[in-house]
């Protein structure tokens, strides 16, 4: 498909600092090797042979740079490099490292460039490439765009056969043995005649000879791990309580910290703490960016004298209520304000010029990521050392803004990357640690662990952007014909790169993904990005531009098909032009016995979005009952190229699902007088297990894309639902959070 | 005043209002279980009171008059509680931090109900919210934890 219009003349965010005339310097740098960072303190007779593989003193430590924020990257990242070094899990350690450009994430770039995931041309690939050359000269270190698995898939398995073959060079130099003779298995080198060395005993000698490169990898009919159920590694710690999160840190003389900060986001003008700062066990009360930070000796002390401080709060700077910044995404449909255009086939002016055309206006609100875990860090700041434990998906940029906020080197700065009680995006964003470090400022030498109130985490969220879509479709011969989607939303891209730091130019494709990438063959197919200027200050949220594009999509998608007279998942089918996608609608329709008789008041919807080069197909089935809409079933078939571990894929596939429902039944972030309106879980509703239905996952591997499939369940969950309840009830709802139009059980 | 957790009993000096969450996690550095809302809409801060689930976080400590249960006490990584050998086997975390909630209310509903029906289930645990999705496992992981209590 020839999307790809003019590359060479366009800039694109995040790749920009590497495309922008800098290919050449940038190809040259890209070359360059990276240090080794495991090197920097290494002990004597340890031994690093790559920047994933120590060992020393205290045994083997694989080292897994992505942060663990639930999806089990830790235990991927480990199963991937143990499967090549030959160890079991159980015999070693693991570290998430430090920050280092060594760790930088060769696919997340990608996500930036306009390259369709299912466009194998010459072009695409040179843009993947260029995607890794983006990270690697950005240093980028960072977990999201469920890149884990894909950039991780061949670089650690490397990292484990490059440290197997040094061991084994290692065993061969100290014994004289031809290292043809030598095999290995669970850290240790065999002998022909039955004897054994363990890899600690040779990481002396490891460490003296050059890394092993000449390497293949394992076929894989020889896995022993990758492709099996495996036993998460925090799966223990995670059923008794001993999983100690950031929100656990426990040092020495610690003190406990919490913030306010202004609900608008603006500026503080003055406060008072007269009657908070003589509450008992109150140590200070510090001004800090847009607010006040709370010292006491208990984190509860600290949220009740934040909330005894009376603030003057200055004003929001974005419009004051939802219903002004609808006015404002409304008027985004303009010239001036197109951001992309890149579908554009067929002639979809002429085709829309008949008698019949449906025209139709979607929205969907602001989001929160709340995880259960609120934002929370803990800071040792003394004159020459910066320590921060959190959990965080950005280390290296906090590591530098950090650097910048106490005047520091960036080698003076130290982050210990903690497990994070869910994440869902919102750690991609380090404002909580700042305030930390800014409190930190004020009491030197004193560690201290600040914790936010819920309340705060809520009304300080970077959420989802809201959005608004006008669609223009037609049909013909009982087939979908012409369709025309205008999408007008904030650009989460530049709104968070700014934060940290990066260049931001060119078209931002997190506005259209979920929609301009669609693998259908529409004769008249046209997508059209509008930037909506900057309010709220938006972020990735799980799944990002498609988590609200795959409804705005779909949705539209099966109006058309309902008004062509088709079936919805054959309509689907027949457009559908991209075969692994296509394996997944039939798949679902199988699995779901689409077709079938249902009973009175029931109804069944599909809805398809391919997100992170994932195509998924849900199906959903639902009663109307007296009560309001229940959810009976779910199906969802995706396609990740090889699952790595069936439970975490089931887990993962069925965790996103309900993440889709939750918000699509549920979900708003509203302002009012520039405050976010919700604050807590009582008025931020999210979906409970007695609404959860059965849900039957299938994963597919018929692609040769190996991907991650931490966010692609969700753009399709809210589409199937409201496909479904139109279905039974014949109420089509262009509006999230369905909860306003319908109710629920 | 005097506290009796997980059989240990200590000496704590705090105002009678303070949540006993905040008391078991900061004065006592018992951090099983969590704070995830403040206002008992979650709970990732249950814990027992004589046996029965309560949410810690909306429960003044000068109002507890009875024998504390953490996760620390249900079970350890060595001596696991049925409902805990239940949530390895079906591996039910992934951000895990709900999990020390689900699994004290899960096994405070299991002490008055061994043989739960679907609907019991649904309706013992929809007050523990979990934000990765893991409720169709917690629903295996329990009919597979009263199986064990009921010695099948």
């Amino acid at each position: 498909m020839g999307r790809i219009k003019s590359i060479a003349r366009r800039t694109f965010l995040i790749g920009s600092a590497a495309i922008v005339g800098g290919v050449a310097f940038g190809y040259y740098a890209y070359k360059k090797p990276i240090a080794n960072p495991l090197l920097d303190d290494l002990a004597d007779g340890a031994a690093a042979i790559t920047p994933y593989v120590l060992i020393d003193q205290n045994g083997i430590t694989l080292i897994t740079p992505r942060t663990d924020v639930g999806q089990g990257a830790y235990s991927v990242q480990a199963a991937l490099i143990a499967e090549e070094l030959d160890v079991r899990l159980d015999q070693v350690n693991i570290d998430p490292g430090k920050p280092s450009t060594a760790y930088y994430n060769g696919k997340v770039a990608f996500e930036g460039f306009p390259l369709a995931a299912t466009d194998s041309s010459y072009i695409a690939q040179k843009g993947r490439v260029m995607g890794d050359v983006a990270g690697k000269l950005l240093g980028l270190q960072l977990t999201g765009g469920s890149s884990t698995v894909s950039d991780a898939y061949e670089k650690l398995r490397m990292a484990g056969a490059v440290a197997r073959a040094t061991l084994l060079a290692a065993a061969a130099q100290k014994t004289y043995i031809d290292v043809t003779d030598l095999k290995t298995r669970d850290g240790a080198v065999l002998f022909p005649d039955g004897s054994t060395i363990s890899y600690l005993e040779l990481a002396p000698v490891a460490a003296t000879i050059e890394p092993v490169t000449e390497i293949s990898l394992k076929p894989e009919s020889e896995w022993r791990y990758l492709g099996k159920d495996m036993q998460r590694l925090d799966i223990v710690s995670k059923s008794t309580g001993t999983q100690s999160y950031g929100i656990d840190v426990v040092m020495d003389g610690m003190v406990f910290a919490t913030v306010r900060t202004n609900p608008r986001r603006g500026d503080m003008i003055s406060y008072d703490d007269t009657a908070a700062k003589n509450m008992r066990g109150v140590n200070n009360i510090v001004p800090i960016t847009g607010g006040i930070g709370v010292i006491a000796d208990n984190t509860w002390r600290a949220f009740q004298a934040a909330h005894a401080v009376e603030f003057n709060w200055g004003p929001a700077p974005y419009p004051k209520t939802t219903d002004d910044m609808w006015a404002v995404v409304g008027d985004s449909f303009t010239k001036k304000l197109q951001d992309s255009q890149f579908t554009d086939d067929g002639d979809v002016d002429e085709a829309l010029a008949v008698a019949d055309v449906l025209e139709a206006e979607y929205r969907i609100p602001y989001l929160a990521h709340a995880p259960l875990e609120p934002m929370t860090a803990t800071v040792l700041l003394t004159d020459i050392r910066l320590d921060i434990w959190t959990a965080t998906q950005i280390p290296r940029f906090m590591q530098a803004n950090a650097a910048k906020l106490t005047g520091l080197d960036v080698d003076d700065v130290h982050i210990h990357v903690l497990m994070s009680g869910g994440s869902f995006g919102r750690r991609l964003e380090d404002d909580y640690v700042l305030q930390a470090v800014e409190i930190a400022q004020t009491i030197k030498g004193t560690p201290v662990k600040m914790t936010w109130q819920r309340e705060q985490d809520m009304t300080h969220d970077f959420p989802r952007p809201m959005q608004m879509s006008r669609a223009r479709g037609a049909v013909k011969d009982g087939q979908v014909d012409a369709l025309d989607l205008g999408i007008a939303a904030q650009s989460v891209t530049a709104s968070q790169i700014g934060r940290v730091g990066l260049p931001v130019a060119g078209p931002d494709m997190m506005i259209v993904a979920g929609a301009w990438d669609q693998p259908f063959s529409i004769p008249n197919y046209r997508v059209t990005g509008f930037r909506v200027p900057e309010m709220v200050p938006v972020s990735s949220w799980r799944s990002v531009g498609a988590s609200g594009n795959g409804f705005l999509h779909d949705c539209f998608l099966d109006e058309l098909i309902h008004v062509a007279g088709a079936d919805p998942l054959e309509e689907r089918i027949r457009l559908c032009w991209h075969e692994p996608s296509r394996k997944v609608l039939e798949a679902v329709g199988e699995m779901s016995n689409w077709g079938s008789k249902m009973g009175p008041n029931r109804g069944r919807g599909v809805a398809f979005t391919l997100s992170f080069g994932v195509p998924v197909a849900e199906v959903i089935e639902v009663t109307n009952t007296a009560d309001g809409i229940r959810i009976d079933k779910a199906y969802v078939a995706a396609e990740v190229g090889r699952v790595m571990d069936p439970v975490n894929f089931d887990n993962q596939v069925q965790g996103g699902l309900i993440w889709g429902l939750s918000h699509a039944i549920y979900g708003a972030l509203t302002f009012d007088d520039g405050m976010p309106e919700q604050d807590n879980y009582d008025t931020y509703e999210v979906m409970r297990m007695y609404q959860t239905p059965e849900i039957i996952v299938r994963g597919l591997e018929n692609s040769d894309q190996i991907r991650g499939i931490g966010e692609p369940p969700v753009p399709p969950a809210a589409p199937a639902l409201a496909n479904a309840i139109f279905a039974a009830t014949g109420k089509r709802i262009r509006e999230l959070p369905l909860i306003k139009h319908i109710d629920f059980v | 005043m005097q506290l009796s957790v997980n059989g240990n009993s200590y000496d704590v000096d705090v105002e009678d209002d303070m949540p006993l969450l905040w008391v078991l996690r900061d004065e006592l550095g018992i951090h099983g279980p969590k704070y995830g809302c403040g206002i008992a809409q979650c709970g990732a801060c249950t814990v027992h009171i004589d046996g029965e689930s309560v949410r810690s976080c909306s429960y003044a400590v000068g109002d507890v008059d009875g024998e504390i249960t953490t996760i620390e006490g249900l079970g350890t990584p060595d001596a696991l509680h049925a409902v805990q050998q239940a949530w390895i086997t079906h591996q039910v975390a992934q951000c895990g931090y709900c999990q020390s909630g689900q699994i004290m209310e899960a096994a405070a509903f299991l002490a008055t109900n061994i043989n739960p029906t679907d609907t019991d289930i649904d309706d013992a645990m929809s007050a523990n919210l979990c934000r990765c999705g893991t409720y169709p496992r917690i629903r295996v992981a329990i009919k597979s934890a009263a199986a064990t209590l009921r010695g099948a």
